[in-house]
């Protein structure tokens, strides 16, 4: 007869996972699906409850427009940072190994940089006074200094440049595996460099484009800070009104049900995207 | 015409000398095998003709045009490469077929020419298949198929068989052969293989370090090899160090071997120099008084083919390979003399 002790050491590699799956992952997202249910209460954060209410709320022309701009944003980043990743990590697994090994380092020494710091570097570099604008006054391309943010344009940027380095990680272990001799064959049958990368190279690596895409996506939909730094309010995300009702309005359940809400949609989204990728295969 | 010329062409890496002043001339509709050890410049130079890689020196012209300059892509070349490089994400009649898309041939004859392709390497009936549904031979009857889709100028193969087993590597070269001699295209493959080059060539290419050291048709480098490196390197000969010590005379381990006027000299009278002659070609002799050596049994082994008698002479061991029913009668540590066969002997230089 086996313990129950040694039935749990039987099974001690496959529970690990599992384990930190359930502590790190499920018992923080139940809390929060739990709470998207309380009531709030003015005094003291919330009161357990089961009212739909904060759902409820959400459902508005103006919570809705604002899940809009979020989805947009993020996809246009995701787009954005993959269309700049794959040439670029294209030409990196081309160069010596120890100029890639250079690169990669650069690109991961970015990631240690938090959101907070990436956030404000570019709304001063893009400021009036100590931006890039002085640069191009003194280049001769602009007349008078003047400050590119807050923008739209200087969000995009800033979601961009958040996403590129793990669009880059991504890229890099499938096409430092795809034979060298592919684009090759193709320039020998008559294609040029562009064409032999855009035929040939591209859709070979269409499911790790489709990762890096949902990757950059899913990542830049969390971003709070970039929109309020560097764009207007009109530009603000759903994270942003999540933290805004969380931290600032101390209304707990409230930004728990939009985080919830914000989750269904984009993991639908993903799964559509997959499923699509799927079916052309 | 598509003749090819090679005019002292160099390829550096850094200090790294990988083709070395090489000068050949491919005539039109010619097969030929450039061969050596890897490592030896000839894949560079098969890269350097398809214009993969470009010149560090020298010129290199098809059909009388100056092609040093022209990009690989509009070369109008046709290769097949070591690891194949078929497009996984195509079909077998969309990979033949992708040259000529990319020439604007509409879809309908381009699946008729891809259809005609596939006809011709033997394999009809697999245009839909997908690559990875191919067996190893099939994808390269295909890579050999899409190589040829646009009728190329030159149709350049870089070690095409090497990942094919040998049965179906030895059928393989008899094909591409036939199909070569059939459509008349001047081909260059690249080999490590001297039994794949001396089957398939007219001429053979013979290199070492990044110069070539023998032009020539595979029976041409065979029976009269340039230097000992070639002698080694294509098939098994017996190299006997020694010196011409006279009009015809060679010794070696101080015998002389009396040479017959048939036989090539490539060294003067005096000279050190070693002695080349092919197993086959040297016969053993079971009176050690009899032949122009003698030495001693120091290995015999049958392989139901042919018989390989091993005797020691000096401090080597000299090969003779005959048929089981000439084999004479000799046993292990018996003395033999041992006969070259009338004009088979080459003296290199040392």
């Amino acid at each position: 007869m086996t313990t129950l002790t040694a039935r749990l050491k039987d099974h001690r590699g496959p529970a690990y996972p599992l384990v930190m799956l359930v502590v790190f992952f499920v018992v923080p997202f139940v809390i929060m699906l739990s709470v998207s249910f309380f009531s709030r209460d003015e005094g003291a954060f919330f009161q357990p409850a089961f009212e739909l209410s904060n759902y409820a709320r959400f459902i508005s022309p103006f919570f809705g427009k604002v899940l809009l701009t979020s989805l947009t944003f993020s996809a246009a980043a995701a787009i954005i940072s993959v269309s700049v990743a794959v040439p670029f990590t294209y030409f990196v697994t081309r160069m010596r190994a120890r100029w890639q090994s250079v690169m990669l380092v650069f690109l991961l020494s970015v990631l240690s940089l938090s959101e907070v710091i990436i956030g404000f570097a570019w709304s001063t570099l893009l400021s009036k006074t100590a931006g890039i604008g002085n640069l191009l006054v003194a280049i001769g391309l602009m007349e008078i200094s003047q400050s590119f943010t807050p923008s739209l344009g200087a969000l995009l940027l800033g979601l961009t440049y958040l996403g590129f380095p793990y669009a880059v990680l991504v890229l890099y272990p499938a096409l430092s595996r795809l034979d060298p001799e592919i684009p090759e064959a193709a320039r020998m049958l008559g294609a040029s460099p562009i064409r032999s990368f855009v035929n040939v190279v591209m859709p070979m690596m269409r499911n790790t484009i489709t990762g890096a895409l949902i990757l950059v996506f899913v990542f830049t939909l969390g971003a709070y800070l970039l929109p309020q730094v560097l764009g207007r309010p009109q530009h603000w995300t759903l994270s942003v009104h999540i933290t805004d009702q969380a931290i600032f309005q101390s209304n707990l359940p409230f930004a728990a049900a939009m985080a919830i809400f914000l989750m269904l949609v984009s993991l639908a989204l993903v799964g559509i995207s997959t499923l699509l990728g799927r079916a052309r295969t | 015409m598509t003749q090819v010329q090679i005019e002292n062409v160099t390829k550096k890496y850094g200090d790294f000398i990988a083709v070395d002043g090489v000068t050949v001339n491919i005539s039109d509709g010619s097969f030929v095998c450039l061969l050596g050890p890897s490592g030896c410049g000839k894949t560079t130079l098969l890269r350097l003709i398809a214009g993969l890689e470009d010149l560090s020196g020298g010129s290199l012209s098809v059909g009388g045009v100056d092609y040093s300059k022209v990009p690989a892509h509009k070369r109008e070349f046709g290769m097949v490469f070591q690891s194949l490089a078929l497009f996984p994400h195509l079909t077998v009649a969309e990979n033949i077929a992708y040259p000529l898309k990319i020439r604007g041939v509409n879809a309908s004859n381009r699946r008729v020419r891809a259809l005609e392709l596939l006809d011709l390497v033997k394999l009809p009936d697999i245009a839909d298949r997908q690559v990875h549904q191919l067996s190893g031979g099939q994808r390269q009857r295909v890579a050999i198929a899409r190589g040829l889709a646009i009728d190329p100028k030159v149709f350049l193969l870089d070690e095409p068989l090497s990942a094919l087993d040998a049965n179906l590597r030895e059928h393989l070269q008899i094909e591409l052969r036939q199909l070569q001699k059939a459509l008349g295209v001047t081909t260059i493959v690249v080999t490590h293989d001297q039994r794949e080059a001396m089957s398939m060539a007219d001429t053979v290419i013979v290199m070492k370090a990044g110069k070539v050291q023998q032009v020539g048709t595979p029976v041409e480098i065979y029976r009269n090899p340039a230097n000992a490196f070639v002698a080694n390197f294509i098939g098994v000969s017996n190299l006997l160090a020694g010196r011409l010590t006279g009009l015809a005379q060679f010794t070696f381990d101080g015998q002389v071997i009396n040479l017959t006027p048939e036989d090539i000299l490539h060294v003067q009278n005096g000279q050190a120099g070693t002695l080349s002659v092919r197993p086959e070609d040297i016969v053993v002799l079971p009176d050690p008084a009899q032949g122009q050596l003698s030495g001693q049994v120091s290995f015999i082994r049958d392989l139901g083919a042919n018989v390989e008698i091993l005797v020691r002479v000096g401090d080597i061991d000299i090969i003779s390979i005959c048929a089981p029913q000439s084999r004479p009668s000799v046993k292990m540590s018996d003395r033999v003399g041992l006969q070259i066969l009338t004009g088979r002997a080459t003296v290199l230089a040392a």
